[in-house]
């Protein structure tokens, strides 16, 4: 049964892109779709940003010695690269582009619960980049992204103040996101949707959201402390003034763990969407994927340790980090086991959006499995510091949240827009950044493990065959990066029309105009079954369609 | 409630060493509780509030137990004496 | 803020927009308290490793009186604002008007308390970053500071940490609570709409909690 019904003669033409075309309208809207826009414009900018970076890097370890830039130089480009990739791109990324536009539609709700937090959250984004933007060009910052004391507060010559004010004003958005999301999902859902009706998406964004509650302010708190260090000399983890620098480490990586399951989880909701919608079929196993976010969640937030275990931590803490980073693994290997088992017997189709779903759970998966190994003390001895690690989180950032960024921009392309972007060329993009991927990071695993170091400019000529296969990989990744970027933009006048459903997906976003009208809804949907429906001829809230109408 | 405020904060003189900041703490956590229970109307409140309270709670915990719990556990499989930093003279 | 009564565009109703407001209330809480935690921890660890010293510091330069009335002073100011959200959700406003500006006045009291403690310190040379010089040259005695000078400026930078972020938090809650009376005095809030008031209140016993840990691990270490 349904509420909405869908009448194509009656679709109004006005939508939330074109009720005003000023510029004050969109840097005063508080609609969240229009947010969601303008973090996407900002987040994109900082992609190819970080993106420059890593490019002269490549270009320099192509060969063994450092020739291209000079080792301080190299020092600031890896730096930059994992301050702008981290902090102004894959955090944000699909909380602040995808979660705002689609939550609310998601949710059957008007707007998120507090809009004008959005729209300050985004301001202070761009606050915090600029800052950090300005550091970059007016001497760059060569601590690494990691900011380790007493380098950082006392010895290094780079605008480090500026830098990690920049990244202390950027976290305030970041909770503001997180805290709005999570008030929306308690209090605004549709009439009968219900906690176990929700989309996997939205569960995996609320778990996203509590780690940013939670653990953004500790490193906020800790770029902090630094600043004051700095600034006025303080000894508080200079060891020559009685400070402790692995105490900042513990405040750095308490929040700097979950960080990553902020930047992996909501990719996670990402594929839960598009697994289903591309095979046809209703997830497998959808209370343990959800529960498996909370678990994530949760348990990301007792891991941190393994990130020092050659610190002089305790080594009976090691112990348990270790042991704790193991569980950890269970609710991610669940989630690939629902989705694979969700395939199973599907009609599965390989349009854009589920190659890349496709290439995540491949990817993730095996930079996953190399997490483990670096949870075992002995190998991350080894292997710490060295490319095994570089290989391994850009399995997961790059191969996993990137790819599963991209799989979502394709998916809801047409909800945000009302355009179908060139389906060949997508596929075609998506095939060379899988290949692009593997072969600018897989060699880097075993350059690790042979002994590489990270963080150097200049290395051993032993090593240099893998380092050009690596910087080869790049140069395709990079253009497989650009092509989208093309005909997404062409899209948006020469797009198909794409209609309100054109996957014929379930979830409440669908059952509006594309794009939607500011208010979201003519009228609140009333959910009366589970999602992911497929099997069914009609889901328990689709409009009623005419037959012959138009998709 | 007035009452609190005087009768609470008047018991903080000086006792021995370690016991007294056991006890000042004591005190400040009782003081706590009753803030936000009555002053902040936890006590009435929904379910979601009590988690909400509950879980900065349980995160602080997190936080600083396992940071202290590093620097505690350090001596025990290594050998090593705890709390060591010395820093140079000025 | 809203008008009288005012429902936001994307609630249902004045009540689903008040459990989203607490609960959004609750949640920032919830960050500052991890906030307040990430310092705290560093503090509670050094206070560890240098017991001798932090103990020094906090019995011969921190002023128990002026530490003991701030706490009084800042517990009767959460007393007015229990007081203030009682006097709103029953539409007594001049009395809620009275609850509020005693709030700020309290507040103020406390941050003149706290100036006057600084200033003190930065008299006696004890401000890390501007003038810390120890031991102080003016100490009746002198013979008890056999602490490490590094250890005691430790003690120091988290003591002006801390209390000035927290003075921070107090400054931002007394123009919130400007801003509150304000409407109040034009007569926006009534026994069906008077959330800004208590999500207000909310986050000023907040600051009064930090200030309750913060009294005892500042001045109460002997």
């Amino acid at each position: 049964m349904t509420t909405v019904s869908y009448n194509p003669a009656l679709e109004p033409r006005e939508s939330y892109i074109n009720v005003a075309y000023t510029v004050k309208s969109w840097l005063l809207t508080l609609d969240h779709k229009r947010i969601g826009i303008l973090y996407l414009i900002a987040i994109t900018a900082f992609f190819f940003i970080g993106g420059v970076f890593a490019t002269i890097i490549r270009l320099e370890l192509m060969t063994p010695q450092g020739d291209l830039v000079s080792d301080d130089t190299y020092n600031k480009l890896f730096t930059l690269h994992g301050v702008v990739m981290i902090f102004f791109f894959l955090i944000p990324s699909i909380p602040a582009t995808i979660g705002n536009f689609v939550i609310p539609l998601m949710l059957g709700a008007r707007d998120l619960a507090f809009p004008r937090l959005n729209l300050l959250s985004w301001y202070i984004f761009m606050i915090g980049g600029t800052l950090s933007l300005i550091a970059a060009i007016t001497g760059g910052v060569d601590t690494g992204w990691t900011f380790y004391t007493p380098y950082s507060s006392v010895f290094s010559n780079t605008r480090v103040v500026l830098t990690v004010l920049g990244v202390f004003v950027t976290g305030f958005s970041s909770i503001l996101t997180g805290l709005n999301f999570v008030i929306t999902t308690h209090t605004m859902r549709a009439p009968g949707l219900t906690w176990r009706r929700l989309p996997l998406f939205i569960w995996a964004l609320y778990a996203t959201s509590i780690i940013m509650l939670l653990g953004t302010p500790v490193i906020a708190i800790t770029v902090l402390l630094v600043a004051a260090e700095r600034i006025f000399h303080l000894g508080i983890f200079n060891p020559a003034l009685g400070g402790d620098p692995v105490l900042f480490q513990h405040l750095f990586w308490f929040y700097s763990h979950p960080a990553v399951y902020i930047m992996i989880l909501p990719g996670m909701g990402v594929i839960s969407e598009i697994v289903t919608c591309f095979s046809r079929k209703n997830v497998f196993g959808y209370t343990f994927i959800a529960a498996s976010s909370l678990a994530i969640a949760f348990i990301s937030f007792l891991v941190w340790g393994h990130h020092m275990f050659v610190s002089t931590q305790s080594v009976y803490g090691g112990m348990i980090f270790s042991f704790l980073s193991f569980l950890v693994a269970v609710p991610s290997a669940i989630k690939v086991f629902n989705w694979t088992a969700t395939l199973y017997k599907g009609s599965i189709s390989f349009h854009a959006p589920m190659l890349y779903a496709g290439g995540f759970v491949g990817l993730f998966t095996l930079g996953g499995l190399t997490g483990l190994f670096l949870a075992a003390l002995g190998l991350d001895v080894h292997v710490h510091d060295t490319y095994f690690i570089v290989a391994h989180f850009h399995y997961i950032m790059v191969g996993g949240a990137v790819m599963a960024y991209m799989g979502a921009i394709h998916y809801w392309w047409p909800k945000i827009t009302g355009r179908m972007y060139t389906e060949w060329l997508a596929r075609i993009a998506a095939v060379i950044i899988f290949l692009g991927f593997n072969l600018t990071f897989f060699p880097q695993f075993i350059l690790g493990y042979l002994g590489m170091p990270r963080r150097y400019h200049a290395y051993p000529p032993e090593f240099q065959v893998l380092n050009v296969m690596s910087t080869a990989g790049a140069s395709i990744l990079a253009v497989g990066y650009v092509i989208p970027l093309c005909y997404l933009l062409w899209s948006l006048w020469h797009g198909k029309i794409a209609g309100p459903n054109p996957w014929k997906a379930t979830g409440l976003e669908w059952q509006t105009p594309s794009p939607p009208p500011t208010e979201n809804f003519h009228e609140i949907p009333v959910v009366t079954g589970p999602p992911y429906q497929y099997h069914l001829e009609e889901v328990p809230f689709a409009p009623s369609r005419p037959p012959g109408a138009p998709v | 409630m007035a009452l609190l405020v005087v009768t609470v904060v008047a018991t903080y003189l000086p006792w021995g060493s370690r016991i007294g900041i056991v006890i000042a703490m004591a005190i400040a956590i009782i003081k706590a509780t009753l803030v936000v229970l009555y002053f902040m109307h936890v006590k009435g409140s929904s379910g979601l509030t009590k988690v909400f309270v509950i879980a900065g709670l349980a995160w602080l915990a997190i936080l600083m137990g396992i940071t202290l719990a590093d620097y505690h556990t350090r001596p025990w499989l290594s050998g090593e004496a705890a709390m060591t930093v010395q820093p140079q003279e000025r | 803020m809203h008008q009288a009564g005012h429902l936001a565009h994307q609630f249902e109703d004045l009540a689903q927009q008040k459990e989203a407001s607490t609960l959004g209330m609750w949640a920032f809480l919830a960050t500052e308290l991890m906030f307040f935690g990430g310092a705290l921890t560093c503090f509670v660890v050094y206070r560890s490793f240098y017991a001798h010293a932090f103990a020094q510091a906090s019995r011969e330069h921190m002023s128990i009186p002026l530490g003991t009335i701030n706490t009084a002073v800042l517990l009767c100011s959460s007393l007015t604002v229990a007081m203030g959200v009682h006097f709103a959700r029953h539409g007594q406003q001049r009395k809620l008007i009275v609850m509020l500006l005693a709030t700020i006045f309290l507040a103020i009291t406390f941050l003149c308390i706290k100036a006057t403690e600084y200033y003190t310190e930065y008299r006696h040379e004890l401000v890390p970053g501007l003038n810390f010089h120890y031991p102080p040259h003016h100490h009746e005695h002198p013979d008890r500071l056999t602490a490490n000078p590094a250890n005691v400026e430790l003690f120091f930078c988290f003591y002006f940490f801390l209390t000035a972020l927290h003075a921070l938090h107090m400054i931002v809650g007394v123009g919130i609570f400007s801003v509150i009376t304000v409407k109040a005095w034009r007569g926006a809030f009534s026994p069906e709409y008077y959330n800004p008031v208590e999500v207000s209140g909310l986050y000023w016993h907040f600051v009064d909690l930090v200030w309750i840990f913060l009294f005892p691990l500042l001045y109460l270490l002997h």
